[in-house]
C-alpha cells in the first residue's frame, strides 16, 4: 500500500496508481516496500497483537471450499485466532447485503468498512477472500476506516493491503 | 523462468502440457509461410482451448471458421455458431465465467454490436482472449484495414495489445492466454491486428511443433468463484448496485472499477516477459525524428526510416506492441531526445496521437505531428510518410 488519499474523483486510494504493484514470488508487501516474508509476518504479528479488536475475516474458500486444503486452512485460522486473541468475522457472501448487514456476525466485500467501524476493528486479516473481493474490499477499508490491513494470498497478493503475503 | 513442465502430461490429441515459456522462448521452430487468419489456427491448436464461438459474417478473416476446423479435428473442446455478435461475446462470457479457456475474433462493426459485452468481461474478471481484426467502423462497410475500432475499446477495462505481422500474432495470442490467466491481472486480452494486411495476406513465420500445447487453464485461480453446480450463473452479477441508491452502493461500484483498471496495470511485469517487452525500437536510436505506431503503421514507419537515412535524417520508429496498458514510462524514455514525433495511423480520429499528447503532455519538448493518416482502407506508402516528415520538419 503506498500513501494514503484519494485517487483522482474516487473516494478510494488505488495503489497501483501510486506505483505499488503485487510482490514477486517469494516476498511480500509492507506498504509499499517488497520485503521478505519474514520481515512482514513480524510486523503482522505486531499488528495483530498491539492493535484493537484485532479480528481475522475468513472468506469462503476456507469456509466453504469442500477440499482439504480448505480444511487444513480453517485449522490453521482457528489457531491463528487464539495465538492472536483475534476473533473471526467470517465473509460467508459476496453478494451485496441490503438493506443492511448484521456487523456483529459478518463482514460483506462490498460494504467491508460497515463491519470494521461497528467493531471498532484496528487490525485485520483476509484470508481465503477470492482476489477481486478482497481487493474491491481492501480499497474501501484503506480509504473508509484507520484499520491495519494485512492479506495473505495463496496467488499474487494484495497491493492495496498494508502488509500482503503471496502464493 | 519455467523450463518444460508436465513431462509425463498430455492432452487428448497426444499434444505434450508445456508452459508458455517453453513454447514462445525455448521449442524449436520451423519456417512457414501463411496467412494471419491461418497464423491464429497455428496458436489455438497449440493453446488448449476449450471453447469458442463465431458468427461467420462477411469475411473480416477466416479465422473463426478456421478454430471450427480445429474442433473437427479434436483440438478445440467446444465451438459453435452464435446468433450474432452480441450472442457470440455473451455465449463467450458464459463459458470462461464456466471455468474455460476461451477464444473468439471480430472486427469492425460486429465489435460495436457486440460492445456491451466488452466491459462486462472486464468486470466479471474473466481471462478471455479476442483477436481483433481491424478494419474500422464505418458505412458503407469495408473489409481493409482500419483501426476505428480500436478507439471504442480503449476503455473497456480489457487489455489491448497490438501485433505488427503473422508472427507477432502468433506469439501473442500464446502470451496473451498466459498473462490474462494471472490471477491479479484475470482480465480479458484483446489482441489486434490490421484486417486484410495481416490477417489475409502470407508472411514468412516460425511456429514450434505442434505436438504440445499450453498447459490448461486453472479456473480456481480466478479472482472470482467459478460457477459450478453451487454458484449459480451471475450470482455476482444479480442484486447489481445499480439498483440501489446510495452512497455505499455507489461507492462499491466505483472501488470495482478501480479494480478493474489495477488488473490491466498489474500486467505489466508479466506483459513485459512474454513480448520481450512493452515497445520496440527500431533505427537510429538517436534520431531526432521518432515515430510512435502500432501494427503495419509500424511497418510502414520503418521503411520510411531507412528512405529517411539516405536523405542524410536520422529516424526511429517506436512501436507499441500494448496499448492497455500503454507502455508510459517506455514511451517517455524512448522519445526524450524526440525533436519532431510522427503517429502515423490507419484511423480518421487519430486515437493514438491523443493517447500519446496525453503521455507526453508537459513531459516532453518534441512536436507531435499526427500524420501520415489514413482511413477505410485505404494504404499507407512508404513515400508518403516520407514526404509527410520532410514537409514537416524545419
Amino acid at each position: 500500500m503506498a500513501t494514503l488519499g484519494p485517487a483522482q474523483y474516487s473516494p478510494y486510494p488505488v495503489a497501483v496508481y501510486e506505483g505499488v504493484l503485487t510482490p514477486p514470488k517469494g516476498k511480500a508487501l509492507l506498504f509499499n516496500e517488497i520485503v521478505d516474508e519474514e520481515t512482514a509476518m513480524r510486523e503482522a504479528a505486531k499488528a495483530m497483537l498491539t492493535r484493537d479488536n484485532a479480528t481475522i475475516f475468513p472468506g469462503p474458500q476456507v469456509l466453504y471450499a469442500w477440499n482439504e486444503e480448505a480444511t487444513e486452512k480453517a485449522k490453521l485460522v482457528k489457531e491463528m485466532a487464539e495465538v492472536l486473541n483475534a476473533k473471526i468475522i467470517p465473509m460467508y457472501d459476496y453478494r451485496p447485503k441490503y438493506p443492511k448487514i448484521d456487523p456483529e456476525v459478518e463482514i460483506n466485500p462490498n460494504h467491508p468498512n460497515l463491519t470494521i467501524w461497528h467493531n471498532k476493528i484496528k487490525a485485520c486479516i483476509f484470508i481465503g477472500v477470492h482476489c477481486h473481493y478482497a481487493n474491491v474490499a481492501l480499497k474501501i477499508i484503506r480509504s473508509e476506516t484507520d484499520c491495519f490491513t494485512i492479506a495473505m494470498c495463496s496467488q499474487a497478493g494484495h497491493e492495496d493491503a498494508m502488509i500482503t503475503l503471496r502464493d | 523462468m519455467q523450463s518444460v513442465e508436465n513431462k509425463e502430461k498430455v492432452n487428448k490429441k497426444g499434444q505434450r502440457l508445456v508452459s508458455a515459456d517453453y513454447i514462445l522462448f525455448e521449442a524449436p521452430r520451423e519456417k512457414h509461410f501463411m496467412t494471419g487468419s491461418e497464423a491464429v489456427k497455428e496458436a489455438v491448436k497449440r493453446a488448449s482451448v476449450d471453447a469458442s464461438v463465431s458468427y461467420p459474417i462477411t469475411p473480416q478473416s477466416e479465422a473463426a471458421h478456421l478454430i471450427g476446423e480445429l474442433w473437427a479435428e479434436g483440438y478445440v473442446g467446444v465451438y459453435f455458431r452464435g446468433e450474432n455478435e452480441f450472442g457470440v461475446m455473451s455465449e463467450v462470457a458464459g463459458a470462461a465465467m464456466a471455468g474455460a479457456r476461451v477464444i473468439t475474433t471480430t472486427s469492425g462493426p460486429g465489435t460495436l454490436r457486440a460492445f456491451e459485452n466488452f466491459p462486462m468481461w472486464s468486470g466479471t474478471r474473466i481471462p478471455v482472449q479476442l483477436v481483433l481484426m481491424a478494419r474500422g467502423v464505418n458505412a458503407p462497410l469495408s473489409i481493409q484495414p482500419d483501426n476505428l475500432e480500436v478507439d471504442f475499446l480503449l476503455d473497456t477495462g480489457c487489455m489491448i495489445w497490438y501485433a505488427e505481422n503473422v508472427q507477432e500474432l502468433f506469439d501473442m495470442i500464446i502470451a496473451g492466454f498466459a498473462v490474462a490467466e494471472q490471477p491479479d491481472v484475470h482480465v480479458p486480452v484483446i489482441t489486434a491486428v490490421d484486417g486484410f494486411f495481416v490477417s489475409h495476406t502470407r508472411e514468412a513465420i516460425y511456429l514450434p511443433p505442434d505436438d504440445i500445447a499450453l498447459e490448461p487453464y486453472n479456473p480456481y485461480k480466478s479472482p472470482m468463484p467459478v460457477i459450478d453446480a453451487e454458484v449459480p450463473p451471475g450470482r455476482f452479477l444479480r442484486d447489481p448496485f445499480v439498483m440501489k441508491s446510495n452512497y455505499i452502493s455507489y461507492a462499491t461500484h466505483a472501488s470495482w472499477q478501480w479494480e478493474v483498471r489495477s488488473a490491466i496495470e498489474r500486467s505489466r511485469p508479466y506483459a513485459k516477459h512474454y513480448l520481450k517487452g512493452l515497445i520496440e525500437e527500431f533505427g537510429d536510436k538517436d534520431g531526432d525524428v521518432v515515430f510512435v505506431a502500432c501494427g503495419t503503421a509500424a511497418s510502414q514507419a520503418k521503411e520510411a526510416t531507412r528512405v529517411l537515412l539516405d536523405k542524410g535524417i536520422a529516424a526511429k520508429v517506436v512501436k507499441l506492441k500494448t496499448i492497455r496498458p500503454f507502455p508510459v514510462e517506455e514511451v517517455l524514455e524512448a522519445t526524450k531526445n524526440a525533436k519532431y514525433i510522427f503517429v502515423p495511423e490507419f484511423n480518421v480520429v487519430g486515437w493514438l496521437e491523443r493517447e500519446l499528447r496525453k503521455v507526453l503532455y508537459k513531459k516532453s519538448n518534441a512536436e507531435i505531428i499526427g500524420t501520415p493518416r489514413v482511413a477505410g482502407g485505404m494504404t499507407m506508402p512508404t513515400e508518403v510518410v516520407v514526404k509527410e516528415v520532410l514537409e514537416n520538419i524545419k
